[in-house]
């Protein structure tokens, strides 16, 4: 299999607070991998390491066998093929759904208008989006700004695409649409990596699981085998805590 | 009504000698106020621009030492621009140029001193708006242009400054109509505008009533305008308040149609009960901050 990205010996600090240490897995090409853990496990920081919106503090992470930490890989280039949807959107405001999907193409990829629309239009048809690519991000609901930002990130063609818990600003009644789409692209072979607490989404969709408590990986393996047969007894602890929820 | 009608009729002798001259010195003020205000916030927007420009601790020295003084001309530039009144630094930049200069410079034009004058005050309080703009953007909006690989510029030029823009809007209109009265202290530096022609008028007849209900009217008159205007621009720069759903059949139907899991329930988003409640809702919704000059 293709090893895509790997995180070598991560480690992150504020100040003097220790958020990720010794932060180590790997992404295979068409893999996906859902990191579980506590609010405050540095899962968002790991990911924001990742896609350089925060540097590590020591450690790397290779992108194709390159390292992106060193400072030889151009950071807006890198991030062009690693996708990020947020938490909270982050669509941009002052344009249509439509422009959202095609700004970076036409800035980034220097894609024509033409030829950025038409591949904007296909991945808001993918998401279910198209008949609304004249509306503001402002006009829409949460659920469809998330269809949004993903066809925004799909739309730059990455190789693999980051999502920090995409469904937990939203109403419940949205979550369910969101997840669809994820699930859609898992089935289409896209890579993945996704922080969640929708635990049945982890076990039933990823082909990886790795649970961190305190910036530290306890647990790392096969969705069945984490779910079902937990080997760290923090493991079992965080799963039958958020299931009693 | 009396009085109202003596005033009345005083005003219509004014006009009738004058209404040339305070006429063309009304222009004369607008267009100070306009060409000082678009030069001021264009010298706030660099400003700004460049007082926000980030840096981190691994950058190298010289472009942190740069930055850095960047930041400390215009903090300076600003709190002396802004703590001091204009009407004293039209008499330091128009007198002061030939005093240090041993007269050998000086304005020779009196619309340059004095466009000069306006717009580095007018710059002084934009930078801090610029800035304030800029700053007050949700950091949310940075990190998702940086996640699609734009840079620093393409984030500013795309994505941030359109919205701080709109976001200052209203300080440029406020400096604008404050532009447009305070441009009377450029008498200083003898400058014939809207407000020295009823000083000149007063002086000749003592009509000092009438002429100065002429000066509000005309003030006002180029403010609401300005008002007005600026409105309709933020209008024009929000969007419309609904939006068009994009029908089925000028899309290029790509192979294979996403199912909405909500097909059927009140949630279907394709269903006309839906959208008539989305456009309903959707009314109304614009915000914009206003602030003070
Ligand atoms: N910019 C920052 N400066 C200082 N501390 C930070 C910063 N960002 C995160 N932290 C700290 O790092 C720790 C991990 O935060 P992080 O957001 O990665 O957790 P998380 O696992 O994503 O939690 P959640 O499930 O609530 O999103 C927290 O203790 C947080 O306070
Ligand atoms: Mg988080």
């Amino acid at each position: 299999m293709d090893t895509i990205l790997e995180v070598r010996h991560l480690s992150k600090s504020f100040g003097k607070n220790e958020v990720l240490r010794d932060i180590d897995f790997t992404v295979s090409k068409g893999d996906v991998t859902s990191i579980i853990g506590a609010s405050g496990s540095g899962k968002s920081t790991l990911l924001r390491c990742i896609n350089l919106l925060e540097t590590p503090s020591s450690g790397d992470v290779l992108f194709h066998g390159e390292s992106v930490v060193s400072g030889k890989v151009n950071p807006s280039a890198y991030r062009s093929k690693v996708g990020m949807v947020f938490q909270s959107f982050n669509l941009f405001a002052n344009m249509s759904v439509l422009e959202n999907c095609m700004i970076g193409q036409v800035k980034v990829l220097k894609k024509s208008r033409a030829e950025a629309r038409a591949n904007a239009m296909k991945y808001l048809e993918q998401v279910g989006m198209a008949p609304y690519i004249n509306a503001r991000p402002r006009q829409i609901s949460g659920g469809q700004k998330q269809r949004v930002a993903i066809a925004r990130a799909l739309a730059m063609e990455p190789e693999v695409l980051l999502f920090d818990e995409p469904t937990s600003a939203l109403d419940p009644e949205m979550v369910g649409e969101v997840l669809s789409v994820m699930r859609e692209l898992a089935r289409g072979g896209m890579t993945m990596l996704v922080v969640t607490h929708e635990m049945a989404f982890a076990r039933d969709v990823s082909t990886q699981a790795v649970f961190m408590k305190d910036g530290v990986i306890w647990e790392r393996g096969a969705p069945e085998e984490l779910f079902k047969n937990p080997q760290c007894p923090e493991t079992r602890d965080f799963l039958s805590r958020f299931m009693e929820n | 009504m009396d009085r109202f009608s003596a005033l009345i009729y005083d005003i219509g002798r004014l006009l009738e000698v004058y209404w040339k001259a305070y006429l063309s010195d009304l222009g004369n003020t607008l267009l100070l106020a306009l060409v000082a205000t678009v030069i001021g916030c264009l010298i706030g927007l660099v400003c700004g621009i460049l007082n926000t420009i980030p840096y981190t601790k691994r950058d190298p020295f010289i472009k942190r030492f740069i930055l850095k003084l960047i930041r400390v001309i215009v903090r300076i530039y600003v709190e002396v621009f802004r703590g001091t009144p204009m009407v004293l630094q039209a008499v330091f930049i128009f007198y002061g140029l030939p005093y240090f200069s041993n007269n050998q410079y000086r304005f020779d034009s009196l619309w340059a001193a004095a466009i000069l004058i306006v717009s580095i005050n007018t710059g002084a309080y934009m930078a801090e708006s610029v800035r304030g703009g800029i700053i007050s953007i949700d950091p949310g909006q940075t990190e998702g242009a940086k996640a699609i690989g734009m840079n620093h510029y393409q984030t500013m030029t795309s994505i941030i400054l359109p919205q701080a823009l709109r976001n200052i809007m209203p300080q440029i209109g406020n400096n604008f109509i404050i532009n447009v009265k305070d441009t009377s202290v450029m008498f200083i530096i003898g400058f014939t505008e809207f407000f020295a022609r009823h000083r000149y008028i007063v002086g000749l007849n003592n009509m000092y009533f009438p002429s100065a209900t002429i000066e509000m009217i005309g003030y006002l008159a180029v403010t609401l305008t300005a008002s007005f205007l600026l409105r309709w621009v933020e209008q024009r720069m929000d969007g419309a308040d609904s939006y068009e759903l994009a029908q089925a059949d000028q899309l290029t139907m790509a192979a294979g149609t996403y199912s909405h899991p909500s097909h059927g329930t009140p949630f279907d988003e394709q269903s006309p009960e839906y959208r008539e409640r989305l456009r309903q809702s959707l009314k109304n919704r614009n915000g914009s901050t206003r602030g003070d000059r």
